[in-house]
């Protein structure tokens, strides 16, 4: 799977949480929080679905690298690639 | 403003001055008086979850209105009515927050239950996810601990006071405007936002304990499915709701020249102690009587009883029976019903009940009941109003019966406001 695809992966799940903020125009480089109307239960939830959805876990000391697009999708790519 | 803590507070006169509501037929209070004295019905049938297709009462009030999608998808049901009743009824007392201290204001909302919606969809969800509880929600403990309905109103008000939810099965409704009248006398708030909300409609569990219990109303015609005191009456219609009222002390209304719907001048909460499900006539007749003596009022003083009539076999007995031993004697005494037209909205019923007669202190009609065609004769009280509204030269009270399982009865009394 390509950075792209998780990329795009990820902006649907934060789509789907971020109900009233337009998600087309996130700032990867930016952090989610400072762009977005997220808090701490937006993240668990953004945990949550990548676990549901696809089976990817993300252990809680590695929240962090869920700050920004950026971040997530680099932390993000190899697992998804291990999935396949 | 006045501000707190001052003793001189203990005896005031509490007053309403707004009300925000929505009923499975309207979504504000003048549409919901059109609606009981034109006997539209909210009732409709609708798919439960395992139970089939059932009548209820849903309703259609606009969830955007107050509340971002974020948080209402975040939140509750319960929280998304009672937000909408909140700010409905603030906009209604024309009342801006960002005027007020935060501080200062209580929300106290009645419920019959709280958490049984999040469940049970939890649980559901459980069992599409091969009983994996990793992927039961972090949102579930926030969503149903017993204060989440007036917690989700803090939270989009920005009110600091104490917001708290009163758990008193069906008579909860009164039982927010109880406490409120309490906390506003103790000058712990100086403005209450009070009354009773409900999401019963959205659980299975309620329709399938009533159906054991059998007391779930049915017919094919949703708008028939329950008919109190109407010998063919065969239960309940599970229905949801909210009404809150902005109340506040007299003083402080009067000085910000605020519309004043009606004063509550009497109420009394006792229980059975008898039984967990039977109501009990005594008690009930006992707490009708210490409303009218806390108010001053004698029986024929009372322009209109609504009864709780929940369209149950012996609770419709039990309690016509209590209120013919108080008001038989009364030729003044009106007496109707609302359930008919909404079905039963639990927590929120008393509240909303009391909204659907409120607006006769204006237009001086005794709204009818609805689905009472033919009149058990053991529910045959005086003065009992279930054709055509009802002209009054003009009405000045109402005592509001909310009824509670395990035996918790509430009679709150509201007059038409006199300087």
């Amino acid at each position: 799977m390509q950075p792209t695809e998780v990329r795009q992966i990820v902006l649907d799940i934060i789509a789907d949480i971020a109900l009233d903020d337009d998600v087309t125009k996130i700032d990867d480089s930016i952090a989610l929080r400072d762009q977005l109307d997220l808090d701490s239960m937006d993240f668990l939830d953004i945990v949550m679905e990548l676990k549901k959805q696809h089976k990817v876990e993300v252990p809680q000391e590695d929240y962090p690298k869920l700050a920004t697009m950026e971040s997530c999708v680099t932390y993000l790519t190899p697992k998804f690639q291990a999935l396949q | 403003m006045s501000t707190n803590t001052n003793a001189a507070k203990t005896l005031s006169r509490i007053v309403i001055t707004g009300v925000g509501l929505t009923a499975p037929n309207a979504n504000n209070l003048r549409d919901f008086r059109a609606a009981v004295l034109s006997k539209k019905s909210g009732l409709v049938h609708t798919e439960i979850r395992h139970m089939g297709i059932q009548a209820a009462g849903l309703c259609d009030f606009d969830e955007a209105r107050h509340q971002s999608k974020k948080m209402r998808k975040r939140g509750t049901r319960a929280g998304a009515i009672s937000i909408y009743c909140a700010k409905e009824a603030l906009d209604d007392a024309g009342i801006k927050l960002d005027e007020r201290d935060p501080f200062t204001i209580g929300v106290y909302i009645g419920i019959t239950e709280h958490g049984n919606v999040e469940t049970e969809n939890e649980i559901h969800e459980l069992y599409q996810n091969d009983l994996k509880t990793e992927f039961w929600s972090h949102h579930h403990n926030p969503r149903t601990v017993a204060n989440n309905p007036a917690g989700e109103v803090s939270l989009n008000l920005g009110i600091t006071g104490p917001c708290y939810t009163i758990g008193a099965a069906c008579a909860a409704g009164n039982m927010g405007l109880i406490e409120a009248c309490h906390m506003l006398r103790l000058g712990e708030v100086d403005l209450a936002l009070a009354g009773g909300i409900s999401e019963s409609p959205h659980t299975f569990g309620i329709f399938a304990a009533f159906k054991a219990q059998g007391a779930l109303g049915e017919h094919e015609d949703p708008t028939l499915a329950t008919r109190p005191l109407d010998t063919r009456r065969n239960g309940i219609a599970v229905s949801e709701g909210g009404c809150l009222y902005t109340l506040e002390r007299l003083d402080d209304a009067l000085a910000r020249g605020a519309k004043i719907y009606g004063e509550i001048v009497g109420f009394c909460i006792n229980s059975d102690a008898s039984d967990f499900v039977l109501p009990h006539a005594g008690r009930q007749m006992e707490c009708m009587k210490r409303a009218l003596d806390r108010a001053g009022l004698k029986p024929e003083e009372i322009d209109i009883v609504n009864l709780h009539a929940t369209g149950t076999s012996m609770g419709d007995i039990q309690e016509c029976e209590a209120v013919s031993s108080v008001f038989g004697y009364s030729d003044e005494t009106y007496i109707n019903f609302t359930k008919g037209h909404i079905g039963h909205c639990m927590g929120a019923a008393g509240a909303l009940e009391l909204a659907g007669n409120l607006l006769s202190f204006e237009d001086n009609l005794v709204h009818p009941a609805r689905n009472l065609e033919e009149l058990d004769p053991k529910c045959a009280l005086k003065n009992l109003v279930y054709g055509e509204p009802v002209k009054k030269k003009e009405i000045k009270t109402i005592l509001n019966n909310s009824f509670g399982m395990l035996g918790i009865n509430s009679s709150l009394i509201v007059k038409k406001y006199q300087s």
